[in-house]
């Protein structure tokens, strides 16, 4: 339960015991919690997620929004950062760890593990403002500020996309390379491996067609896990990039206890890993014979 | 072209020395070994666990296993060097020139592939044949292995074929692009007798087809004798002997080769005794809420005698050992355990009745907590069953160490530290600890080598003499139940086909199964597979 109270919150500390109360009555908050959930869920399997608490007046005009109009554009935006990265960072981790594994213990391997370690240990904010030095501030290529607007055209969108999703791509590619290399090596040992080898297959053959289809399931967990935190776990982010996405509406809500936005934009955070994490288990499955074609 | 006649060399290995890392420092392994192989030519390799045969048979590929290095000496397979090649060229022979059969078949293909695609794989890759005429020639050769609808069985994942079939498959993998030589792995090792048989046939008849040279590597003799024109005994990494097939089994030379068939020289003479210490009486049995895996079994243990539970895996052997154990519940039928029937679950035994039953397993690196002493290992059940303390459990520990032929400075070793056989000894003395009156033994000394096995027979045997337990013995191996039971029950597909004294099971006339089972035991004499399946196609 999110400590605090609405009413208490926007009316301030010296607001009267009874016009918080007749706040809280208009908003509904006097009902018991059984019944207030019990609405919530009501509304949302009929599609209503809400009104939102704030930019009520409860003795003049209502200007308050729908939870639904406020996410609508936030979400999109969210998603339009997630799916720019996840194009970059997949493919790219994929390749990074393939390649690593095939030249394992090189120098060639070493370098990228180190690069990507280093990635991943600096805080994002950091990575954010180094990349926002040198490339607004020093040569001028991106701009710092993401603020895309909905009547941006697709391009000026990506344009003003990049720096951020340039600091997510370095912060989730080492996590995703790393189990890459690490699920074909693992392999690497297993007797069909040698049989390839002796069966003169070359290096680079048996890692893609014997170890790499048999890696598939723990590699797409390992993805879905980071395109989850694309889309629940970059409030930092947005925030050094001023990006309007779901994370920042979920802590300006947190702050001012505007709980139905909260409530929705936790549903949208749990629904994206749940449905993310279906996906990598469906993968396991149909990427193994045996368990999709039973004796 | 005059150089691909039979007779002519193929192979030729001189001094090779290969090197193996361990303990942060190379140790050779191969100690400067000579073998020639000429086309057409079958050599056998034979040797115990550790000799180096696999680490040889993979060098004559010019391939050093994972951990070890090529170090000196050469190796000229068709007029190349194999030893300074770089891996690139060398390739270029592995899967066209020189084949590879390896001996865990389920291991060796692919889970993700169908087998068609693994069998045909480096035809293609080599640029041998197009991907039709590979698939056509891949069911031709699953036909010549005998193998069951060998127009779709390619077609199948690894999973979805028997041990037996993978087998005959990847030697017909090994066969696709017509090698000039195959190296044969411990190929049927993994197989059970009835189905050994059926693979050594096929693979005898390929390499005869296509007169291929091969260098067969096996730890058993009877099957050699099978395969191999010439034989070549290896131990440490060193040649002991080289002979004909025909002449190295009629006279050893070497003493280190005539104890590799020891255990065939134990003979213990059968006795039996009414007082029955078990009795399973019609005990039918299931995993879950499967089908039942035993059927109706009705069996009995004399009283300081040993029964061997013979039969094919799968058999049910080891469910019977759950059983008797309490680890799985039976369905029906009940266990007499000195008469006194036991209550069916693990949960609703007495202690006493728990400590009157041991177990010994096949695996002793998994039967013990690696980060237990062997003192704390034989000391728990004496403090579990028997109440034993301080000095007195100490003593006790080092009379049961006595008792195995270890002495006390084990007393504070981990198993990691000890060998197999040294392992086992452990596990039989931690049975013995809690003064049980039947020992169940799940194939104790499949994983060991013969001599080892040997000693851990004949530790048995003597054990039994001085303490009077009883042994359930569970084996697929006939020599092994030849040399330590006195009676004997075999079963197939978790039903008892019979149950008697050794030699009456032994002799003629037998059940069906029993017969196939017998006579699928490898013989020393070299025509013995030809003889058997004359004998078997005559009916």
């Amino acid at each position: 339960m999110l400590p605090g109270d609405f009413g208490q919150a926007i009316l301030g500390q010296r607001a009267l015991p009874e016009t918080v109360a007749a706040f809280r009555k208009e908003l509904g908050l006097d009902q018991p919690a059984y019944i207030r959930y019990l609405d919530w869920v009501g509304g949302i399997l009929t599609g209503d997620f809400g009104q939102s608490f704030s930019g009520r007046n409860s003795s003049g005009m209502d200007r308050s929004r729908t939870v639904m109009d406020l996410l609508d554009q936030r979400l999109k935006n969210t998603l339009f950062l997630a799916t720019m990265t996840a194009l970059v960072a997949v493919p790219l981790s994929l390749f990074l760890g393939i390649t690593a594994a095939l030249y394992r213990n090189s120098l060639y391997d070493r370098v990228i593990n180190a690069t990507t370690l280093t990635t991943i240990s600096t805080p994002e904010f950091f990575v954010a403002y180094i990349l926002i030095l040198f490339f607004s501030s020093l040569w001028g290529i991106f701009p710092s500020l993401a603020n895309v607007d909905p009547r941006d055209t697709f391009d000026e969108r990506l344009y003003k996309t990049i720096l951020p999703a340039l600091t997510l791509t370095l912060v989730i590619v080492a996590h995703m390379m790393r189990m890459t290399r690490a699920a074909i090596i693992n392999l690497l040992a297993s007797p069909y491996i040698e049989q390839a080898r002796l069966k003169g297959i070359s290096s680079a053959q048996v890692i893609l067609r014997h170890a790499l289809p048999n890696a598939w399931a723990p590699i797409a967990t390992v993805i879905a896990f980071n395109l989850a935190y694309l889309v629940v776990g970059v409030v930092v982010v947005e925030v050094v990039f001023v990006y309007p996405g779901v994370g920042q509406l979920m802590v300006d809500a947190v702050r001012t206890r505007d709980i139905p936005v909260v409530q929705a934009c936790a549903v949208i955070f749990a629904g994206t890993y749940i449905i993310l994490n279906l996906i990598a288990d469906i993968i396991g499955i149909i990427t193994n014979p045996r368990l999709l074609h039973p004796r | 072209m005059n150089n691909k006649q039979k007779g002519d060399i193929l192979l030729e290995m001189k001094d090779v020395v290969i090197d193996g890392f361990s303990d942060d420092r190379w140790h050779e392994i191969i100690k400067g070994i000579d073998l020639t192989i000429r086309r057409g030519e079958v050599i056998g390799l034979i040797g115990e666990s550790g000799a180096g045969k696999s680490t040889l048979g993979k060098a004559a590929m010019g391939f050093a296993q994972p951990g070890c290095r090529l170090t000196s000496g050469s190796i000229i397979f068709d007029s190349q060097e194999l030893m300074t090649q770089p891996e690139k060229q060398k390739r270029k022979l592995w899967g066209s020139k020189i084949a590879y059969v390896a001996q865990s078949a389920a291991a060796s293909f692919n889970p993700a592939h169908r087998l068609i695609d693994q069998t045909t794989e480096s035809g293609i890759r080599h640029g041998l044949m197009t991907k039709q005429d590979a698939q056509a020639d891949a069911i031709e050769l699953y036909r010549a292995m005998q193998l069951p609808e060998a127009d779709t069985i390619g077609f199948r994942y690894p999973h979805q074929v028997s041990g037996g079939q993978l087998q005959r498959a990847m030697t017909a993998m090994a066969m696709t692009s017509r090698p000039e030589l195959i190296i044969f792995d411990e190929p049927t090792t993994a197989l059970d007798v009835t189905t050994q048989v059926e693979v050594l046939a096929s693979m005898r008849d390929a390499v005869a087809k296509f007169n291929t040279a091969a260098i067969y590597i096996t730890h058993d003799l009877a099957v050699v004798a099978q395969m191999a024109d010439r034989i070549m005994v290896l131990r440490y990494g060193e040649t002991m002997e080289e002979a004909e097939t025909t002449k190295m089994l009629k006279n050893p030379s070497h003493e280190y080769t005539k104890s590799l068939w020891s255990v065939r020289s134990i003979e213990k003479k059968a006795t039996t005794s009414t007082d029955k210490i078990l009795e399973v009486n019609n005990v039918s049995a299931a995993y879950g809420k499967n089908l039942n895996v035993l059927h109706d079994i009705k069996i009995s243990v004399p009283r300081r005698k040993t029964v061997a539970l013979v039969g094919e895996s799968g058999s049910g052997k080891s469910t019977i050992a759950r059983v008797v154990t309490g680890l799985l519940p039976a369905n029906a039928g009940e266990v007499l355990f000195n008469g006194e029937p036991l209550p069916a679950a693990l949960s609703g035994r007495s202690t006493k009745q728990l400590q009157k039953i041991q177990m010994i397993y096949q695996m002793a690196d998994t039967a013990m907590n690696p980060r237990h002493t062997v003192g704390e290992i034989i000391g728990r059940p004496l403090e579990f069953y028997l109440g034993l303390k301080g000095e007195a459990k100490e003593t006790r520990i080092i009379e049961l160490l006595e008792m195995i032929e270890l002495d006390e400075s084990f007393f504070d070793r981990l198993p990691g530290e000890l060998s197999g056989g040294q392992k086992q000894r452990i596990c039989i003395a931690r049975a013995l600890a809690a003064e049980p009156e039947l020992i169940i033994c799940d194939e104790v000394t499949s994983a060991l080598d013969q001599i080892v096995q040997e000693g851990i027979l004949k530790l048995l045997l003597k054990l039994q003499n001085d303490l009077g337990v009883s042994y359930i013995f569970i084996t697929h191996d006939i020599a092994t139940v030849r040399a330590i039971s006195d009676e004997i029950v075999v079963m197939l597909e978790g039903k008892v086909i019979e149950q008697g004294m050794k030699d009456e099971i032994f002799s003629p006339p037998h059940p069906e199964y029993t017969e196939l089972l017998l006579s699928s035991v490898p013989e020393m004499d070299p025509n013995w597979l030809t003889e058997l399946l004359k004998k078997r196609a005559t009916g």
